[in-house]
């Protein structure tokens, strides 16, 4: 419990001193002005929903070739998280957009195929709850979430590979793209304190998806009694 | 500063959300232990 106490007071402190960095130290882009200050929130949140889907579709393979259910708590705490992180992207997005662009949402390939990955998500959750034997439920769920990952690869190229209203790639975006010094220092640490925020919430989430294991086990022996 | 407002709301929004999915996990895992306790103390009772 202190543990928990004090990597939650380290995180909530390196997230507060990144925000301040993202504010006060990177210097205010030209086009844009201010607003170009939800990036370091946005990007930073795509790229963690990215790593936790990953994540998911890793422990969702494992799962269907090994039947852990380690494996199969891993995935589900990485898609549940993974969602929180891309819903922030998904409400930041338009924040951002509607002061830049004039509109505050628009179907283009970038913006859609985000918008179907939280759905994916979604319904991977919503897959799980409907399903009460533990074993079928893991191994539905994992094949689900093996066909949502492919929705990634999808966004993540989606700008590169098709015209679209969201802007062309800043970060690895090849020539002509690239970030002030100052810019990418204070991206480069948010991004690692939302990493450590990412890691925080999976544990926790783990925590609960184990929790609920004994419970079914002991409902089990109860009946059983 | 222009738009200082609208940077302010996606930043508040963003860990609102973080704030509000880590209160429900803990709110789900305080009630699974106090049915892990439940279902202890009926066990016990039961032997």
């Amino acid at each position: 419990m202190i543990k928990s106490i004090v990597n939650a007071t380290v995180l909530f402190v390196l997230i507060a001193l990144t925000a301040y960095l993202a504010f006060h130290y990177a210097p205010i882009e030209k086009t844009m002005g201010v607003i170009q200050k939800i990036f370091y929130l946005h990007i930073a949140c795509a790229f963690s929903a990215f790593v936790a889907f990953a994540i998911c579709f890793y422990a969702n393979l494992r799962y269907v070739f090994t039947r852990q259910m380690k494996a199969d708590w891993l995935g589900v705490s990485a898609a549940e998280v993974g969602l929180a992180f891309i819903s922030v992207v998904l409400v930041s997005g338009p924040i951002w957009a509607h002061p830049v662009w004039g509109i505050w949402w628009t179907w283009d390939a970038r913006l859609t195929l985000t918008f179907v990955l939280g759905l994916l998500y979604v319904s991977y959750l919503l897959l799980r709850s409907m399903i009460e034997e533990p074993d079928k439920r893991a191994l539905f769920s994992a094949l689900f979430g093996i066909f949502a990952f492919l929705d990634v690869p999808l966004v993540y190229f989606s700008i590169r590979w098709w015209r679209t209203q969201h802007p062309q790639p800043v970060i690895l975006g090849g020539p002509g793209s690239g970030l002030d010094p100052r810019m990418r220092v204070s991206y480069l640490l948010m991004w690692g304190a939302l990493t450590g925020l990412l890691v925080l919430l999976m544990r926790t989430r783990y925590g609960l998806e184990a929790l609920r294991a004994s419970v079914e086990e002991l409902r089990r022996e109860a009946e059983v009694q | 500063m222009k738009n200082l407002d609208s940077v302010l709301a996606a930043y508040l929004a963003g860990w609102a959300i973080f704030f509000i999915y880590y209160i429900s996990v803990s709110q789900r895992m305080s009630a699974l232990r106090d049915e892990v306790n439940r279902l202890k103390s009926l066990l016990n009772k039961g032997k």
